[in-house]
Order: structure tokens, then sequence, then C-alpha cells
């Protein structure tokens, strides 16, 4: 059995795709899977900051597809999870360094490696958005309860449907219950209402999250996180477990008007 | 030579090239394409082609696989004509055109031919944002419209469901157009060179969008 390939991947810039991939990844390697991130970023790249592997770079994605070193020699081991690796984008090349069969290439050989890729993809919807969905076995589209993200979103679905990638499953990311409770934010309904996709989870807004990032260490590792705690749920979700989805309000109410969206039976 | 030629038929336009692909597997017709380009460098050299695919129904990897392909020959595609409303979908999404002129107002025809024509687009799906649609007839879609996507009609738009992106009905002046939906929401709605826009509310129950004296009004839906 290879591994699954899952790209994430949002339309709209900074609404947390590489936060979500470094949290994934993290959760699901401290759980025992193998796992490599890949960062599709080509020119722009983030996510070796933010796992904190910045300073071990040698290799990139571009020097394995351009033959300058083995596919090992590229993957980066985390210096906490030694089944979790990196391999980083190239910062001084940018996206049609890359083609899209050089990507599925990729991932095809990376597949006997690990349990899982995650592969980030930078924003928007051009030749990066291209490369990073072909190889995709499943894609995970990741918006912020706002409505220029969400009709981003809704506009990424709509090319991934096109493509036949299937139906993508949604995170829905930065959420702040006050701020729904006063009206003053989209709540994961009016999402998921327009959307019309699978709920993967959703993660609350936490300030720990830009502390975790600035250091270089995913918030999935910290124990009382709440945002943690979401993307160590959401990893439990993808493996295919049945993990309830996390109530921010204390009130009961979300978890059932959720149940009713996502077509689950409540309590 | 090659056989290419078979497969094609080329005809110059006022600013461009329109070729006619004949009703045979898509990799024959667009390798014929792209070799007989190929042979006649000097001549498609910097041409802007207009493809009528007839009756294929192709993917966005197909169009945009060939739009690249005819990209490095230096030949820009900007339009896709074709039968199949999927082709039609795919060639919107890729940002194509889908008819070679738009109609100017002194082009049109009195509002009797679109109501007259009585074909209507069935799209059985939601239309999200980004989708345009274009039909000379009624459009009618089993959905909902998202924001951001578009829907432009000759005759009546109706939605079987919610209405929240923009729509165009009797495009080419027909004042007697109507758009229907089971939920309007914000958006823009136009029939012929008037335009609505929708309060910033939703507007519940289904409602009719017709001309009243000169002006669109949103009325109740209700059996006439």
């Amino acid at each position: 059995m290879g591994a699954q390939v899952i790209t994430i991947t949002s339309g709209k810039g900074g609404v947390g795709k590489t936060t979500a991939v470094a949290n994934l990844a993290v959760a699901l390697a401290a759980d025992g899977q193998k796992v490599v991130c890949v960062d599709g970023d080509i020119g722009l790249r983030n996510l070796d900051v933010v796992m904190g592997l910045e300073n071990r770079i040698v290799y990139d994605v571009v020097d394995v597809i351009e033959g300058r070193c083995r596919l090992r020699q590229a993957m980066i081991r985390d210096k906490r999870l030694p089944e979790l690796y990196l391999i980083p984008a190239a910062q001084t090349r940018d996206k049609s360094a890359v083609s899209p069969s050089e990507m599925v290439r990729l991932c095809d050989e990376l597949r006997g490696e690990v349990d899982w890729v995650l592969i980030d993809s930078p924003a928007g919807i051009e030749r990066g958005f291209k490369n990073a969905i072909a190889p995709a076995d499943r894609v995970i589209v990741l918006t912020n309860p706002e409505v220029s993200a969400v009709r981003d979103a809704d506009r990424v679905i709509g090319i991934l449907e096109a493509e036949e990638k299937g139906s993508p499953d949604l995170i829905i990311n930065r959420l702040n219950p006050a701020l729904v409770r006063r009206h003053d934010m989209l709540s994961a309904e009016d999402v998921l209402d327009l959307l019309a996709v699978r709920l993967l989870g959703i993660v609350p807004e936490d300030e720990n999250v830009i502390v975790a990032t600035n250091r270089g260490i995913p918030v999935a590792l910290d124990g009382k996180s709440r945002a943690g705690e979401a993307f160590r749920n959401i990893a439990r979700r993808i493996k295919g477990e049945d993990v309830p989805f996390m109530d921010f309000d204390n009130q009961g109410t979300l978890w059932q008007k959720l149940s009713r969206l996502t077509g689950r039976k409540s309590s | 030579m090659s056989d290419s030629p078979h497969f094609l038929q080329i005809k110059g336009l006022r600013d461009g090239l329109l070729i006619t692909l004949a009703d045979a597997p898509w990799e024959t017709v667009s390798q014929a394409l792209l070799t007989h380009i190929s042979e006649q460098q000097a001549f498609f050299q910097g041409a802007r082609l207009a493809l009528d695919v007839g009756q294929q129904a192709l993917k966005v990897t197909d169009l945009a696989d060939l739009r690249d392909r005819l990209s490095d020959k230096g030949v820009s595609l900007w339009a896709v004509l074709s039968e199949s409303p999927v082709t039609q979908n795919t060639a919107q999404l890729l940002g194509l055109a889908t008819r070679l002129f738009r109609p100017r107002p002194q082009d049109l025809e009195p509002a009797s031919s679109p109501t007259a024509n009585e074909t209507a687009l069935w799209l059985q799906r939601t239309l999200r944002s980004g989708v345009r649609v274009e039909f000379p007839g009624h459009v009618v879609v089993w959905g909902d419209i998202n924001p951001g996507a578009e829907v432009v009609a000759a005759g009546h738009i109706l939605v079987w469901g919610r209405l929240r992106g923009s729509v165009h009905a009797g495009v080419q002046g027909d004042k007697n157009a109507m758009i229907a939906a089971l939920e309007l929401s914000p958006m823009q709605a136009r029939i012929a060179d008037q335009t609505l826009v929708i309060p910033d509310k939703s507007h519940s129950g289904p409602k009719v969008i017709v001309f009243r004296d000169d002006r669109l009004v949103i009325e109740d839906w209700q059996t006439a």
C-alpha cells in the first residue's frame, strides 16, 4: 500500500494553509504515521520556517526534479518527530520551474517511502496551484469565515470538480465563536450552506498559533491549545476515525446544527 | 505532406482564424491541428485562433493542454465554439470565449425572436464562483447560483434553488424575459438593458423579477 497524497489549498492567500499543513503533518506523525510534507509554494517558501527547519535546508524540491540530488537527500527529518519529513520549496526559482507531470512523478516516488504526503499549495488558481493538485488523491480546501475567502474557496471547488478531482473536504480556519455569536462573523453553517462540501473540521482562532508559528513549533504539539486540539482531531478524521466536532460555545448548539448540516445523527 | 488537413477546415475571420475540427477522436484532431500548425509555422505565427469543436465534450485538462501547446507555437486560442454544454462550460472556466461576436445593439432582432425560440439549457448543478454560462435561449438551473457566478440568457432564467450570483435575462433586448428563483439573495439582476441591484437582504419564498412600467420589480411568485 502506497501513501495517500493530500493537497491543501484555498484560492485566497493568508488563510492559514501553511500552518494547517505543518500542524496536520505533526499531528499525523505524533500518531505514529510516516509523513512527508512538500512545500509547493516555489519562490515564496514558508513551510520550513513554520516547522522550524529553515537552517537545515541543503536541497529543495526543484533540485530533486532537476536531478541534482536524490529524493532522500531533499527529505529533511524533523527534529522532534523521527517519522516526519519536509521537502522544502526553492526560494530562488518560481512556479514555472516545476510542471504538473513532474509533481506527479515526485509524489509517485514518495508513495513508496511514507504513509502520507501533504502538499502545501500556493495561493491562486494558476500554475503553482495546478502543480499542487495534479498528484493529489484527495484535496482539502481551507477557508476562513470571511466572505472573500469563502468566495475564493467556492471558485477553487468549482475548478476541482471540473478537473474531476472529486468533491474536496473543507476546513474552516480561524473561527471566532464570540464574533459569530454577535453576528459579526460568518458562522460555520453559513460557510457550509454556500460551499456544500464535506466538513473535515473547524479550527478556532487562537493566538497560540501566531506564537507557535514564529517559534517554528506547530501548535498541534501544544496539549493546551484549542487550535492544536482541533488540528489533532482533523488529523484523526483524515485517517478515517470518527471524531466528534468540538463545541466552542459550551452551549451545545453548534454541534447539533453541524450534525444536521453534515447529515450525521446528533448525540 | 501529412493528412492533417482532412481533419481541419480553416477560414479567415475579420480578426483571426476559425478552424473547424472534424468529428474524430479528440487526440487525433488535436494532434492533427498541432502538426498542421508546426508545418505552416510562418503562416500561424502570432495567429488568434477560434476553434469549432462540434459535438466534442472536452474537459478542462484537454482544452488547457491544447491552449498551452498552441501558445508554445506562438498561437493564441481565444475562443472555443461547441454544441456541447460540457465543452462550453470548460471553455468558460478557462476564460475562453464561446462565441465569435458579441451582438451589437443595432444587429439585434426585436423582442420576439428569443422567446419564440423555445429551447432551454438545463443545468443540474450548482454554479460556483467564476463560472459564466451564456445561452441564446432560456436557462434553467436545478441548483444554486453562487456569488461570483454569472448566467446570461437571451430568454428567461429560472433557478430552482438560491440565486446569489449575477443574472442577465433577455440579453438581446427582450423586455418580456423574466428571472425566477426559489430564493433571492443580494446580487445583481438585469433584464434587457435595465439593472436591478437587489436590496441587501434575503427575499424568502419564490420570487420573479419582471419589467413593469419600464423598470424592474421583484414580485412574489404566484400561479398566473
